[in-house]
């Protein structure tokens, strides 16, 4: 007799309802919808559903469900046509405060979703989409940090009333030249002790003619340094994100210096490609008034205090090299065209810190000129610096004002949105880029899709085949198996990738191995003239530690892979390692439970169909 | 229905002399290959730009070529599956501009001599550093796999096993990597996936009949190792069989249907299929009974029955 107790049939009877009612949602299409959140990433006001129901209702448009989640608003629509109208309406009735995206919601009905239920994401590749690498131009970072050093010890000494020789930037490091020993001492001991100027490695140089300090920053203060830049960099990619619209888009530190940007579904792949990766940023800098640029130019003796650029003409302007403001201290900013001249331009908003720094500049400057330097970041340290406007200083200004000069109203908006997601902390690099259009992501799928039915069902007719009723037991173990893998990838909320489909197909050939291994040793013990109930048991038990052993052997090797692959590769250790658990788990105790019922309750067992 | 109608009792380790020459053939073309053709690396190694586009109608290669060249870009230019998808790669070079303005100059200097529309369908950017890293993981995700293997074979089994086992791995791996590199398929991360797939399945059939050699050494007391390994073998030899067809047949599916990208993947897991089925016969067994494992290796392990009884 071959019989489980109920409790073991319960169970079973358990996990396979429970893996179908979570393999459920990836049989619902999806659903046009639109989503609402709020342009700088704050909280939803409570009054924000009420406005766009109004809104909506005003025009006569319906959607069919709206829900919260998180920081953003999904309204569901019955078809595309209302979709896009819906969207046209409360991208005006809402403004520039929120953004309005358009967007695929899974239709998985309410009562699925409220259980958790939801289909797998699928893969860039299978969807099409933007996925770039990024890495921190730690270089750039650091020398940006020594730049900021060296302001802030001259403003230190300055204050101390010491007088030096010079302050720069060399090299890895900075070095401070001082009059005397004693103007030396007095710098040290600023060095040490001020709060502001912590995190470097100072040290005296042997005396000469003159009295030295050279200085570095310091490992710690550099893994500060790059921890925070990233941080900020991903905050800042994700408010540019935003502002694209994009559903669903993943950005996430990898490793100590690197960001990944997944940016699914995405139609316009070049459009997204310039602004995740612009690095650019504004810089404000008084014109030097007394020195003659174009004689610095030519002679090359450019002032200490200044810096010798080229405007758009390609004439030497001297600019000073201290900053009024930079792209830091910026809050707001949007594109429009000047009143006066009608030139397309961006209209600025400047913090409180900024906007003081502003207005004190410009009370003390009125009648002399101010340039805005746009600064972009290119790959491998190159940096382009474009002098977009100089303007005479009519009267003095702080929190609003507005920058002329830029070529042409779409460049200025981009500029704005740019300037309003914030600059990076430190420049990134793109190292791997994958795009994915969305025709080869649905080619993809479709043959996919193909592949693994056409595997399956030839896999299932050899099984029939071959094994007979066994077979057919086993085929249910199978067809369970797939429905189980599903259910777990879609719970654990894995990314289905085209390797993860041939991890599935995997699986599927490999899972036909342990019933291969049971019915073969059954069929052994059949052989040596046990009776079918014998065998029955002993194939089972025997084949155990066999399947277990290969199984675990396999799984150690698609560990290894998940640990150390990436992407793809990743993609396909998932699938394959749940796939052998649950093949474990069909293909030993679902077969064993079916058999059970067909040939255990009987007494007399003449012959196995296997 | 069964492959073979009565027990089997074919001598296959009278022709382990035969089969160890014939594996170090295999090996030394293999590394012959490896060392002359090398692999037809990809972009994921290599570094470098690949964009994929679709044209309306298929396009004269040559004129592709010629047109990208005006442009200025050294390039190789490939159809893809089908003759209006068009592979272009653009190798890395110390780019003084970012790949993203690449692949648009691309497109554009791609979309000017065609009517229609041309359509994007994939761009892939691999920077250098990338590349040395992808290659670095592979390795050592190969390296321990093998000896998380070793380790929980000496444990579960014997370390005469490990080594049996591990010497069959190399083998797949090295006369996988060989065939690749003969054929020049290219060699990116869904092979090293394929690579690590076949290391797998050639484990899974190496477990398989060292399984049942560890359960016949007791059972067969009398018997030299020889015979007990060959009887092992031919006990096994339906299950075999019968697992291999499936999974080739899964494995051919996904060559036909699975589309351009998957192809590689699913000709290195047939080839490492194939190649895996006869290591674990011949290369697995055969170390084993160079390194002269006996009956008394496995006689505490005999227990291990006894307790799984129990079990399902």
């Amino acid at each position: 007799m071959n019989q489980y107790s109920v409790w073991r049939y319960l169970l079973i009877l358990i996990i396979v309802t429970v893996g179908f009612v979570y393999a459920l949602p990836n049989l619902y299409g999806k659903d046009p919808a639109l989503q609402v959140t709020s342009a700088r990433g704050f909280e939803l006001p409570s009054d924000l559903t009420a406005n766009i129901d109004d809104a909506l209702m005003l025009e006569g448009i319906s959607y069919s469900s709206k829900e919260r989640q998180g920081n953003r608003m999904l309204y569901r629509f019955a078809d595309t046509e209302d979709q896009l109208k819906a969207a046209g309406v409360l991208r005006d009735a809402l403004g520039d405060k929120f953004i309005v995206a358009l967007n695929l919601a899974h239709a998985t009905p309410s009562g699925l979703r409220a259980i958790g239920g939801k289909p797998m994401t699928l893969g860039l590749d299978l969807q099409g989409g933007v996925h770039f690498l990024m890495q921190l131009d730690m270089d750039t970072a650091r020398s940006q940090q020594l730049d900021r050093f060296v302001d802030d010890i001259r403003a230190a000494l300055r204050a101390e009333g010491i007088r030096y020789v010079s302050v720069r930037h060399e090299g890895k490091g900075l070095l401070a030249m001082l009059r005397s020993a004693e103007d030396r001492d007095r710098t040290m001991n600023i060095l040490r002790t001020d709060q502001s100027l912590q995190g470097l490695n100072i040290k005296e140089l042997a005396a000469g003619e003159t009295f030295g300090i050279s200085a570095t920053v310091n490992e710690q203060q550099l893994l500060v340094l790059q921890q925070t830049a990233l941080k900020q960099n991903i905050t800042t990619l994700r408010n540019r994100v935003n502002e694209l619209g994009v559903a669903e888009p993943v950005i996430q530190q990898q490793g100590a210096d690197r960001v990944v940007v997944q940016l699914p579904g995405i139609q316009d792949t070049v459009a997204a490609k310039k602004i995740i990766g612009a690095t650019a940023t504004l810089e404000y800098r008084a014109v030097d008034e007394n020195n003659d640029a174009f004689t610095a130019a030519q002679t090359g003796r450019i002032p200490p205090e200044s810096r010798l650029y080229m405007d758009d003409n390609g004439n030497p302007i001297l600019l000073k090299k201290r900053l009024i403001v930079s792209g830091n201290q910026l809050i707001g900013a949007s594109a429009s065209f000047d009143q006066q001249s009608g030139q397309p331009s961006v209209s600025v908003t400047l913090d409180g810190v900024g906007s003081k720094r502003m207005l004190d500049f410009t009370r003390d400057n009125v009648g002399n000129r101010m340039a805005v330097v746009y600064i972009e970041q290119k790959p491998g340290g190159r940096k382009i610096e474009d002098v977009i406007s100089v303007a005479v200083i009519r009267e003095p200004f702080g929190k609003r004002f507005q920058t002329t000069g830029i070529g042409s109203i779409q460049e200025a908006s981009q500029l704005s949105l740019l300037l309003r997601a914030g600059a990076l902390a430190a420049p990134m690099e793109i190292i791997e880029e994958r795009t994915v259009g969305p025709s080869l992501g649905a080619d993809n799928v479709a043959q996919g899709f193909k592949s693994v039915m056409i595997g399956f069902v030839l896999v299932l007719l050899f099984m029939a085949i071959y094994y007979k009723v066994f077979g057919l037991v086993a085929n249910l173990a199978l067809f369970t198996n797939l429905v189980l893998l599903i259910a777990l990838l879609s719970m654990l909320g894995a990314t289905l990738t085209m390797p993860g489909i041939a991890g599935i197909v995997l699986t599927i050939g490999m899972a036909v191995d342990a019933n291969v291994l049971i019915f073969e040793r059954i069929r052994e013990e059949l052989a040596n003239g046990n009776t079918p109930q014998a065998s029955i048991r002993a194939g089972y038990e025997k084949a155990f530690s066999t399947i277990a052993d290969a199984n675990i052997t396999t799984l150690i090797a698609a560990f290894v892979l998940f640990l150390f692959g990436t992407g793809p590769v990743k993609g396909f250790a998932v699938t394959l390692s749940l796939g052998i658990l649950t093949s474990m788990f069909t293909a030993i105790m679902g077969t064993r439970a079916v058999i059970n019922l067909i040939y255990g309750g009987k007494k007399r067992v003449r012959k196995l169909a296997i | 229905m069964r492959f073979l109608r009565a027990k089997t009792n074919i001598d296959f380790m009278s022709q382990s002399k035969l089969a160890l020459i014939f594996s170090s053939i295999l090996i030394v073309c293999s590394i012959t290959s490896l060392a002359l053709n090398g692999l037809n690396f990809g972009l994921d190694f290599t570094g470098g730009t690949l964009i994929e586009v679709g044209y309306p109608s298929a396009p004269e290669i040559s004129d592709v070529r010629a047109n990208l060249k005006r442009a200025g870009f050294d390039s190789i230019v490939q159809t893809f599956g089908t003759a209006t998808d068009i592979v272009v790669r653009i190798p890395p070079s110390e780019a003084t501009e970012s790949n993203a303005e690449l692949s648009t100059r691309v497109l554009a200097a791609l979309s000017e001599s065609v009517d229609g529309e041309i359509e994007m369908r994939r761009v892939e950017f691999v920077g250098p550093q990338v590349g040395d890293e992808l290659a670095e993981q592979g390795i050592l995700a190969v390296i321990y796999a093998m000896v998380g293997v070793f380790l929980y074979v000496m444990f579960r089994f014997q370390w005469r096993f490990s080594v049996g086992a591990v010497a069959a791995l190399f083998h797949d791996i090295v006369v996988s990597m060989g065939v690749l590199s003969f054929v020049q398929i290219e060699f990116n991360l869904t092979v090293v996936a394929a690579i690590l797939a076949v290391v797998g399945y050639s484990l899974n059939d190496t477990i398989v009949l060292f399984d049942r050699i560890r359960e016949n050494f007791p059972r067969y007391r009398k018997r030299q190792p020889v015979e007990v390994v060959n009887t092992s073998i031919n006990e096994t030899l339906s299950r075999t069989l019968m697992t291999s067809t499936t999974t080739l047949l899964v494995l051919s599916a996904l060559f036909y249907f699975g589309g351009e990208i998957i192809h590689g993947f699913a000709f290195t897991l047939i080839v490492g299929v194939v190649i895996g089925t006869y290591s674990s016969i011949y290369v697995a067994s055969t170390a084993l009974l160079m390194l002269g494992v006996s009956k008394f290796d496995l006689m505490e392990v005999e227990k291990e029955g006894a307790t799984l009884n129990t079990r399902p």
